[in-house]
């Protein structure tokens, strides 16, 4: 007997729920066969603000984890991935991956993740310092989360660059609002329901799919965004560095045309975790 | 539970004012919320808001510098001179004479304070009248007392009405806000009723009032659609315009806007300006002011920018 074909429309994951676009307008995603396959919510810039809005609650509690807590919970998030790996490789082969490419391109997300996972009570060691002054001054740097940061990933492997981008973010206590792949939403929309079984706080990363065009301005605009990363192309970077100086925030745009590697070994470092952080510099009196 | 014969007097009143349709209430505000409202109607709103908000502060922790600075808040919100100044400071007693020193006697903003042992109510009524002559005295032009909940669910209306009259005589030239602190009253029908029995006391342009912003339930969209509703019907019988304050929970520019509508959908134009309608509130001024921004930059703002955002990191 034959089956009806389960369709989808499934929701993105933001503020620890899973929302509709507040437009309630979806756009239609195919398989690799070209057969429909689900309904993506189309979000705009109201569900930019909101996701900002629900970052912002959750900012403070994630940036007073301790450390090693929050190493504990990225570990934990790569363990959500692998034990569902099978379900996506099945998203990325959806989006005309070959089945091979997509099993190495979820381990490789897995293991990006547990990277940055150990760097958590480490990069401090690393990055902050006691510096040498001519007075008496215990003089120390510490590095501090920048507090939202905005993130729009590729359409090329489309889980791998978005855990790419996001996790360095979030090891320092940062909390992420990522617009993923318009053309391949599905994986992203599988790791936000691994991010909801992960022990990582409602909020602290917010997925939204649907239009670049619809969302770059507000990206570019929005004062409460305090830095943004991802690939774009020659005029979303032009748009995004006009709006980043009028509302002061930090960017790290990667360019399209490049076709970033995400798989090489230059694709994960320290350097990605002090891209959104601040630096605080304390002169604190000593004696004699 | 209610002994059985202030359950009697409790249904004869009820008989008088008549019942409230809860569900009708419940559908009808949550209504409210699906209006479309576009850029210039919501840059009137947010402006009309701004002007509505009795900016409160009531803690313990009140000292005279931060009810200064509030004042100031008060007086200039924002840089931009197209945004008004707010209605009121809404303070303590105590701070009365504070906040008249930190707006001067020539100011459109009024002093609100809280009298009659806020927000219990429960001290004895000579001590009450006294705080209210007090802050008067002290130049208060506004009063907010709360009704004798205990008389008023005992039944005892009569004895609720003799000490608001008591209040307003007390007075003198300042406007009376009665708060009839709602989340106590229990239901529509209470609410109903308690506006009522105290818009039969009050003058024309005395207020009644949602809420503390002491307990746990404030105001909301229903309790305040029961109160508007409540109002326009003691207009129609008997012509006096009694005005309407919600206070306590309302944060949010969005929010705000919905009152609004339920404002003007229930009473009409005539009711939309602060002698007639009025925000207890203390966040909500930020929030206003950030959209107001938001509308003129197209740029959405970060609460850290503008003052007193705590909850920003």
């Amino acid at each position: 007997m034959s089956r009806l074909p389960i369709t989808k429309t499934p929701k993105v994951y933001v503020g620890g729920a899973f929302i509709r676009s507040e437009s309630a307008r979806v756009y239609p995603l195919k398989d690799a066969a070209g057969e429909f396959y689900a309904n993506i919510p189309q979000c705009t810039r109201k569900d930019l603000r909101n996701a900002v809005e629900a970052a912002a609650k959750a900012g403070p509690g994630w940036a007073k984890r301790t450390a090693y807590n929050r190493g504990q919970i990225l570990y934990r998030l790569a363990e959500m991935i692998e034990a569902r790996g099978g379900e996506m490789s099945a998203a990325l082969v959806l989006g005309g991956a070959k089945p091979a490419a997509a099993a190495r391109e979820v381990t490789a997300s897995v293991d990006r993740l547990i990277y940055y996972a150990g760097w958590t009570d480490k990069y401090e060691q690393v990055l902050g310092n006691v510096n040498p002054v001519a007075a008496p001054y215990f003089n120390f740097t510490v590095t501090e989360p920048m507090g939202i940061v905005g993130v729009i990933a590729p359409d090329s492997t489309p889980l791998l660059a978005l855990i790419s981008l996001v996790a360095p973010a979030i090891t320092s206590g940062n909390t992420v609002v990522a617009l993923a792949s318009t053309t391949q939403p599905y994986p992203a929309i599988l790791l936000g329901e691994m991010l909801a079984t992960s022990d990582l706080p409602g909020g602290v990363v917010n997925i939204l799919t649907g239009f670049r065009k619809e969302m770059i301005s507000t990206f570019a605009t929005h004062t409460h965004l305090r830095a943004l990363g991802g690939v774009v192309n020659a005029d979303e970077r032009k748009a995004l560095a006009l709006g980043a100086a009028d509302s002061v925030k930090r960017t790290h745009l990667l360019k399209t045309e490049d076709k970033p590697d995400w798989f090489a070994d230059t694709a994960q470092s320290v350097y990605a975790i002090r891209d959104t952080l601040e630096f605080k510099t304390t002169w604190h009196p000593i004696g004699a | 539970m209610l002994a059985r014969s202030s359950r009697r007097s409790f249904q004869r009143l009820f008989d008088q004012v008549g019942p409230v349709d809860q569900i009708g209430i419940e559908e009808r505000v949550a209504k409210y919320g699906t209006r479309s409202i576009k850029k210039g109607a919501k840059l009137w709103g947010l402006k009309t808001a701004v002007s509505m908000v009795d900016l409160t502060t009531l803690e313990g922790k009140d000292t005279p510098g931060k009810v200064a600075s509030l004042c100031q808040k008060a007086l200039r919100p924002h840089d931009d001179p197209a945004v008004p100044q707010v209605a009121a400071v809404c303070v303590y007693p105590a701070m009365v004479r504070h906040a008249r020193r930190a707006l001067g006697s020539d100011t459109a903003v009024r002093i609100a304070s809280v009298a009659t042992a806020f927000p219990s109510g429960q001290a004895p009524l000579k001590t009450r009248l006294a705080e209210v002559k007090a802050a008067v005295a002290d130049g208060a032009d506004e009063i907010d007392m709360v009704i004798n909940r205990g008389a008023f669910l005992a039944g005892e209306f009569g004895l609720m009405q003799d000490e608001i009259a008591a209040v307003v005589a007390a007075c003198g030239s300042a406007t009376l806000k009665v708060i009839l602190e709602v989340s106590e009253l229990e239901t529509y029908d209470n609410i109903r009723a308690a506006s009522f029995l105290a818009m039969r006391v009050i003058r024309p342009g005395d207020f009644i009032k949602t809420s503390t912003g002491k307990t746990s339930l404030n105001a909301t969209l229903g309790n305040n659609q029961v109160m508007l509703e409540a109002i326009r019907d003691f207009y129609l019988d008997s012509g006096i315009p009694i005005a309407m304050k919600p206070a306590g929970g309302i944060r949010t520019a969005k929010q705000s806007l919905t009152f609004l509508i339920a404002v003007k959908e229930t009473l009409g134009d005539a009711w939309l300006n602060n002698a007639r309608y009025r925000f207890g509130a203390s966040s909500l001024l930020n929030d206003l002011l950030r959209q107001l921004e938001k509308e003129s930059t197209g740029a959405y703002q970060a609460p850290y920018y503008f003052s007193e955002a705590a909850e920003s990191y």
